[in-house]
């Protein structure tokens, strides 16, 4: 009873969203009141594409180079970001160029999400460049998929979006998991990695890869989808969107307070490599004993 | 209280990375006192089933409704829930895959589990729970603590050795609800290679790079692969140019393998094509310029020209059999 009394106090508070993030930053316990209503009344989410232009979401993680070397600190528990190039993540991009496309096709709104620190700033303008309206940062520094996921979860529930795309995973910590998450949360289908996604009224046809091949769905909207190359082709800002991106509304939100699931507690490098052992072209036969009799994989 | 893992099933049989996720599951409910039921869904080989008994699972839950026979994210999710309630289970054990971690990740939501992916060693259990899982695509490690009451583990090929011995598992009949909300999505066109090795199955890889020079080349690179009885790959712009299919590309943005020896034929070895790799047990190179800095990750390197190589390599294990 207490339970449905407090969905009912929810429901009504949400469309005032002053007292909503008051409420939810400042008490314990009726943010864990919130996340009971997480997982049940997040299941009505619902887009309405019908009498609205289509709302796009783009989740992007903000993530070293793929050519970064990586090394710790402070004792090996924060990663040495001295000398660090910091980009979109590679899926992320593909999922945001899609986007874009889809916002010239068929009208409509993108809006991109970073749930992070004001570090990834520049390159969330750089989404805007790329042909996104606006930006949120959850301002935060998550501690694992799920922290970030209730934060996506929330942000999408607070705006209504028909899409919800990101990356198949992040490049960082590679786990592949918060838009399955996300789309649980919100109770709606998600997919992943999806190569290919087009639109039409309410319905989207998606190719995504299975193990070995790939499969062709059609779903209706919302969905949460976890996007891969070759869905679409990179985008470079061009000068007019780098000069529009500058005013463009980034806002930064707090985020909600989620019960501690994972944490981190040391990292640390592979063992070096030992040294490569070779063998003359003339003698390449040698090969295949040495991987029967010394490695033993033949 | 039985750890509970979820298997992946192709076309009746189990797939070898699930195998390797019932022994890792065994593993864990050993160290944690308890026993591992397996959950296998959609159509299954009787013979299958019970096989599992010899990687050290007591118990397999069966829900062989025909519906989840075609592979859903969504439905796998849910019966999962249901079979951890029916289990009190409080650890979970996936192996690591698309399916697996959007299972994984669904399950999590819905039972408010911690979720680590990328696991790559047994968890160290002594007053907590830790497990090492890999990070930045390989190229380190984390030790995590999960704290949550029940835990979700997506394990890494490789991140156990699985040795069939031989046990028993009593395969028992599991009638999970299945939502209609579920398999709402309607599934079109499915290509599939059916006859070819999966990569994240395959024990041995042979991969191609540019190296190879076109796609009428790669004749010498599938012969050596079929002596082997190995999966084939290639690299980011093998499969950018269309000389390879997408679904062969191995790298960061590609497929991550993990093989016993991987083979790289023509491929320099860029980072981000080493990050897919680098989860293999042996790496042989086969590159005709001695300063690809491929051979610095490599076991065992062969300076010369690969057309000339591969088939005596091709010979060579033909001869071995």
């Amino acid at each position: 009873m207490l339970c449905l009394h407090t969905i009912y106090v929810f429901l009504y508070i949400r469309h005032n969203k002053f007292i909503l993030k008051k409420i939810i930053t400042n008490d314990w316990c009726i943010t864990f009141k919130f996340e009971i209503i997480l997982l049940t009344e997040f299941k009505g989410y619902t887009s309405a594409t019908s009498c609205h232009t289509m709302k796009i979401l783009v989740c992007i993680t903000n993530v070293p180079d793929t050519t970064a070397k990586i090394t710790f600190t402070d004792n090996d528990t924060k990663l040495n970001k001295a000398g660090v190039q910091y980009i979109i993540g590679p899926y992320d991009d593909y999922a945001l160029a899609r986007a874009v496309e889809l916002k010239e096709q068929l009208g409509g709104s993108v809006t991109v999400l970073h749930v992070g620190e004001a570090d990834a700033d520049p390159q969330i303008r750089k989404a805007l460049a790329i042909g996104a309206d606006d930006a949120i940062r959850v301002n935060t520094d998550p501690v694992d998929s799920y922290y970030t996921a209730v934060q996506i979860a929330h942000i999408a529930s607070e705006n209504k979006y028909d899409l919800i795309l990101m990356g198949r995973e992040s490049i960082d910590f590679n786990s592949g998991v918060v838009h399955g998450l996300v789309g649980e949360m919100l109770g709606i289908p998600s997919y992943s990695p999806v190569m290919k996604l087009e639109i039409n009224g309410t319905t989207a046809t998606i190719a995504r890869e299975i193990d070995g091949g790939k499969e062709t769905l059609t779903a209706s909207l919302p969905l949460v989808l976890g996007c891969q190359e070759p869905i679409s082709e990179w985008k470079i800002p061009n000068m007019r969107g780098i000069m529009t991106a500058r005013t463009k509304p980034l806002v930064v939100a707090e985020p909600v307070s989620v019960e501690e699931m994972t944490t981190p507690e040391k990292f640390s490098l592979p063992a070096p490599k030992g040294a490569c052992k070779m063998i003359p072209a003339s003698e390449a036969e040698t090969l295949i004993k040495l991987l029967r009799t010394e490695a033993k994989v033949l | 209280m039985s750890v509970l893992i979820f298997i992946e099933l192709d076309n009746g049989s189990v797939k070898k990375t699930s195998l390797e996720a019932v022994a890792y599951g065994a593993e864990v409910a050993r160290l944690t006192g308890t026993t591992a039921t397996v959950l296998a869904l959609g159509k299954a080989d009787a013979a299958e089933l019970e096989r599992i008994g010899n990687f050290g699972a007591t118990k397999v839950l069966h829900a062989a409704d025909e519906k989840l026979s075609h592979e859903n994210s969504l439905a796998y999710a849910d019966v999962l829930a249901q079979a951890v309630e029916k289990e009190n289970s409080k650890i979970i054990i996936i192996s690591k895959s698309g399916l697996g971690d959007a299972v994984a990740a669904r399950a999590s939501a819905k039972l408010k589990a911690g979720i680590v992916s990328g696991v790559t060693d047994l968890p160290v259990i002594n007053g907590g729970f830790s497990v090492k899982r890999s990070i930045y695509t390989g190229k380190a490690f984390s030790v995590v603590e999960i704290k949550s009451d029940i835990k979700i583990l997506v394990v890494k090929k490789n991140a156990i050795e699985a040795t069939e011995g031989s046990g028993t598992a009593t395969v028992e009949t599991f009638t999970p609800v299945l939502r209609d909300s579920d398999f709402l999505a309607s599934v079109g066109q499915i290509e599939k290679a059916s006859s070819e090795l999966s990569l994240t199955e395959a024990d041995i890889i042979v991969s191609g790079g540019r190296g190879m020079k076109g796609p009428e080349n790669w004749q010498p690179l599938l012969d050596f692969a079929k002596s082997l009885g190995a999966a084939t790959g290639c690299s980011k712009p093998v499969s950018d140019l269309d000389w390879r299919p997408h679904h062969e590309h191995i790298g960061q943005t590609g497929i991550k393998v993990a093989p016993n020896l991987y083979i790289a034929c023509g491929i320099s070895g860029a980072i981000q094509h080493l990050a897919g790799v680098n989860g293999s047990k042996y790496i042989v190179v086969i590159n005709k310029d001695p300063e690809a800095p491929f051979f610095k990750a490599a076991d065992y390197g062969i300076v010369g020209d690969i057309f000339e190589v591969l088939p005596k390599l091709t010979k060579a294990v033909q001869d071995l059999k």
